[in-house]
């Protein structure tokens, strides 16, 4: 096992001065979060590598709160003298009048370990990384003569994080991420049709060991030849079962949203009040898991500094908790989750899912297909959006087929499907046995976007609306 | 542009002088900061105030390309940055069209973007603008409640130099306010929102935004869910400037030339309505993205793309271009110091017809006003074209508008659209996006509900 170098981004006794300027107005609270984020990122396209790029993205953002009003300030300088002026403008902004002089005792916060980095990428030839893109063009374009166009890209980042703040909290994390997607469009008879998949861990160099990059290529080129057949998908409400693993955007969107402690003690989701209540059907027990060793939302350390947690939200089907971030849990008096993230050290953090899924029923998947009529199978799903206040939201299907009398027949063209969160929460009348996680997804907030995860088994909503054009 | 950023040129100067031979380079230098005010119920909730600055470096070598970039300016890590930038050269495939732009002899079109009003602006003046767009939005209707209220500002400074003789600098800022709405039924809450944009707080319309907050939240209360069926959808300014957003990446000239456009053959074609005429034309000063340089130092200018339903022009970067064997359209795209340059078209903008809203909605027997989607990345698909959005609005029959509707989706294809096309409102309305909107109805799209 590699050993890195651990020296602190910022010295502690910076911090605490930083700390206490931040509180010079009359704060009852400041806080410092510092990043140091290295990343390179290849790109593929029309058979060349077009680029290599190399990112340092580095600076320290600045939050102040005095009463109902936060204060924040970011800098690109990590000088004492800019975190200090950082820290005056966050004050500021926080809060006029003298607050007189604050100490601050800084305690280390344990991480929650999530996984053991093997071969950190910084520490891998560019040249293996580029060459990963070549193996994927070649084995996307091997699969079918209809594969006209293939577009690949790889990507890794090492991102260090420094937390601390006036409660005495002090915590520091290493985030490492490595992500390789495939997009491939075929041509056919009826116009162009698209494929795409991804791979993306918290690990190291050591995903491609564990994972075959051929693969991956040649089940985004599948999905664009099988689509060159597809058919309209049809239009109105009807059964959808959907695959296990990318279906758990649907809780993302169903429930995740609606579960955040921000939006609810805003009253702006579906779900505030209900706390103990049956929201869901007996079947559902949802979970937001920032633990879960390699997946794409796992974290050591929220971003206000707190290890990470499994939290269980709803399970069979009464809702059990919200999700917190720290200052809302402080408000409230209560624990926070681990579930205070940000884009960015220019970001305020808000309260944000990690990896979110649904637990095992148990329903072999097949007999889940057969047991339905005439419906929709969605065998992969895109991203999603929700409206957390009325509970309507959408998804993408971009990999579908019909299912007749128990089986699965033609291929669908791509499309949304519509519902209603609480309602589709109590249609699942049917909860498979075959958990898998979901490729690497992106979560967008308040124009912040976070790595997530989803996950579930195969299961099926009694109905739902496809929004197809076909009759 | 019309201000020199002295010090931002001059680093991107040194940058650029220390080409090798056979070596083309490209630095783009920026710096920029902004204000962001949030208010909920009378109080400060946030404000944020930011700083940033970095450099992006482009080196090109016997046709290969490599990037680095980097968030500071400080002269060692920009230093860093070009040693990244010329040893991820070594890694790109040789491509005979590979290089930077060089200057075309295009002038630009003078344009204000900076507004000494906006930069002086006091920060408690912001901070009372943003609370009485609270006030006014709650003034507005008893069952509204207000989410937040919102006060944004940024400024931007940019240089950029290249190897082949590119040399251009400025700065602008610029503001909005928004605000989002629920209102609550017994049973039931639904949401809206409403903004307004100028170049300095002076222009905010802070009636209009609540108005359009309050309306577009209390308009869904008791929506139902509408029947299945094939109809008539008039877009709302907002949703029509989603939808013409989304045309750019079908004429981005790149996307032509690699295959992902379903317009790659159709050029001359009629592919849309004749009472379609689509330009891209940031020299637009009312334009919310205008600009006088690409994201590449050419001068932005405008291109007829769709005339009269027929396809013309395709949008290029100087890459693009040479790839085609035609000429940059001042297309060019740049997310920043981060990013190398894409293409993209920069402001569009459709030709207005003459109606109103009302006399299109008077014009429909059987129809649904569309006032929101949702959904768009995940259910649009540019390079098939199938199109499949969620969608909220009100049902319009005999040229009334009747119940609210929601829960549904709208879904045709794209190529279908554009034909489908039967009028095209006057009712432009410039809104802070890389498309302005208007009122557009299209025929023959299928409504999916119950």
């Amino acid at each position: 096992m590699p050993q890195r170098t651990d020296s602190p981004l910022i010295e502690p006794d910076v911090i605490a001065r930083v700390l206490a300027k931040g509180r010079s107005t009359g704060a009852e609270f400041s806080e410092i979060y510092v990043e140091d984020k290295r990343s390179t990122s290849a790109g593929l396209d029309d058979g060349k590598v077009e680029q290599v790029t190399s990112g340092r993205d580095r600076g320290a953002g600045i939050r102040v709160i005095a009463g109902d009003t936060t204060g924040f300030a970011h800098t690109s300088d990590l000088s004492e003298r800019g975190l200090l002026a950082a820290a005056e403008a966050a004050a500021v902004a926080a809060k006029q009048g003298d607050g007189g002089v604050h100490t601050i005792a800084l305690q280390p916060v344990l991480r929650h370990p999530v996984n053991t980095i093997v071969q950190f990428p910084d520490t891998v030839a560019k040249a293996r990384k580029v060459e990963l893109l070549q193996r994927a063009d070649i084995a996307a374009r091997g699969v079918h003569g209809a594969i006209v166009q293939v577009s690949a890209g790889y990507g890794d980042s090492i991102k260090q994080i420094l937390i601390a703040n006036s409660d005495g909290i002090f915590s520091a994390d290493e985030q490492v991420r490595t992500l390789m997607r495939v997009s491939v469009i075929a041509n056919g008879d009826a116009g162009m049709q698209t494929g795409y998949n991804s791979l993306g861990h918290t690990i190291g160099f050591e995903i491609f060991d564990e994972n075959d990059v051929e693969e991956l290529a040649i089940r985004a080129a599948q999905q664009a030849i099988t689509k060159l057949q597809a058919r309209p998908a049809p239009s109105g409400a009807m059964q959808v079962v959907i695959k296990q693993g990318s279906g758990g955007v649907l809780f993302h969107e169903a429930c995740g949203h609606g579960l955040e402690a921000d939006l609810v003690g805003k009253g702006s989701s579906v779900y505030r009040g209900k706390m103990g209540e049956l929201v869901a059907s007996p079947l559902v027990t949802v979970i937001d898991d920032g633990t879960m060793a390699g997946e794409w939302g796992a974290i050591g350390v929220d971003d206000e500094g707190h290890a990470s947690q499994k939290n269980t939200l709803i399970e069979n089907g009464v809702l059990t908790d919200y999700m917190w971030d720290y200052i809302r849990a402080r408000k409230e008096g209560r624990k926070q989750s681990g579930n205070g993230r940000r884009q960015s050290y220019a970001d305020l953090p808000m309260v944000r899912m990690t990896n979110t899924f649904v637990t095992n029923g148990s329903e072999n998947p097949d007999d889940i297909i057969r047991a339905t009529d005439h419906g929709v199978y969605v065998a992969k799903l895109g991203g999603g959006q929700v409206d957390t206040a009325s509970g309507d939201f959408v998804f993408g299907m971009v990999e579908a087929y019909l299912i007749e009398n128990g089986e699965i027949t033609e291929p669908l063209r791509e499309g949304n499907l519509i519902g209603n969160g609480p309602q589709v929460l109590k249609d699942i009348d049917l909860m498979g046995n075959d958990f898998a996680m979901g490729g690497p997804g992106t979560c967008g907030k308040d124009g912040q976007g976070v790595p997530v995860g989803d996950g579930c088994p195969t299961l099926r909503v009694k109905s739902m609306t496809i929004g197809g054009t076909a009759a | 542009m019309s201000t020199t950023v002295d010090d931002l040129q001059a680093i991107a100067d040194r940058v650029v002088a220390q080409a090798g031979a056979g070596e083309q380079i490209e630095a783009y230098v920026s710096r920029g900061g902004e204000t962001a005010i949030r208010i909920y119920e009378g109080e400060l909730e946030h404000f944020a105030s930011a700083q940033s600055e970095g450099v992006g470096i482009r080196v090109i070598k016997e046709g290969r390309t490599g990037f680095a970039y980097a968030g500071t300016l400080d002269p060692a890590a920009i230093a860093e940055v070009l040693a990244d930038a010329r040893d991820n050269v070594s890694f790109g495939t040789p491509d005979e069209f590979a290089g930077l732009a060089i200057p075309d002899g295009v002038a630009q079109i003078p344009q204000k973007f900076w507004d000494e009003e906006l930069a002086g602006y006091p920060t408690d003046k912001k901070i009372a603008l943003t609370k009485e767009l609270e006030k006014l939005t709650l003034g507005m209707d008893e069952r509204v409640r207000v989410d937040e209220a919102n006060y944004d500002d940024g400024w931007g400074e940019v240089a950029v130099a290249t190897t082949t003789g590119i040399r251009e600098s400025g700065r602008g800022n610029s503001c909005y306010v928004s605000v989002s709405t629920l209102a609550d039924d017994e049973e039931e809450t639904q949401t809206g929102f409403g903004f307004s944009v100028g170049d300095s707080p002076k222009d905010f319309n802070l009636q209009k935004a609540a108005r359009e907050a309050a309306d577009r939240a209390t308009r869904l209360l008791g929506a139902i869910k509408p029947p299945s069926k094939r109809t008539t959808v008039i877009l709302d300014p907002y949703v029509t400037s989603q939808f013409i957003s989304i045309l750019s990446s079908t004429l981005n000239g790149e996307n032509v030339a690699k295959g992902r456009s379903f317009f790659a053959e159709r050029m001359g074609d009629q592919v849309a309505d004749p009472r379609f005429t689509l330009v891209d034309d940031p020299t637009n000063p009312l334009a919310y993205t205008a600009t006088d340089i690409d994201g590449e130092g050419l001068a932005a200018r405008r291109n007829v793309l769709i005339e009269n339903g027929v396809l013309k022009k395709f949008v290029h970067s100087s890459y693009s271009a040479r790839r085609m064997n035609t000429v940059s359209t001042g297309n060019a795209t740049r997310g920043g110091f981060a990013g190398s340059p894409g293409v993209g078209c920069l402001a569009m903008q459709l030709v207005p017809g003459t109606h109103t809203q009302e006399e299109l909605i008077a014009s429909v027997d059987d129809g649904v006003l569309i006032q929101m989607v949702s959904g768009l990345h995940s259910g649009v698909n540019p390079i098939s074209g199938d199109f499949s959005t969620g969608a909220s609005g009100m049902l319009i029959s005999n040229g009334t508008v009747g119940a609210p509707v929601r829960e549904f989706t709208i879904a045709s294809t794209l190529q279908r659209m554009l034909l489908d096309i039967v009028a095209i409102g006057g009712d432009v309305d410039w809104l802070p996006s890389r498309a302005h909107g208007m009122s557009l109805v299209i025929r023959d799209v299928t409504m999916s509900g119950t």
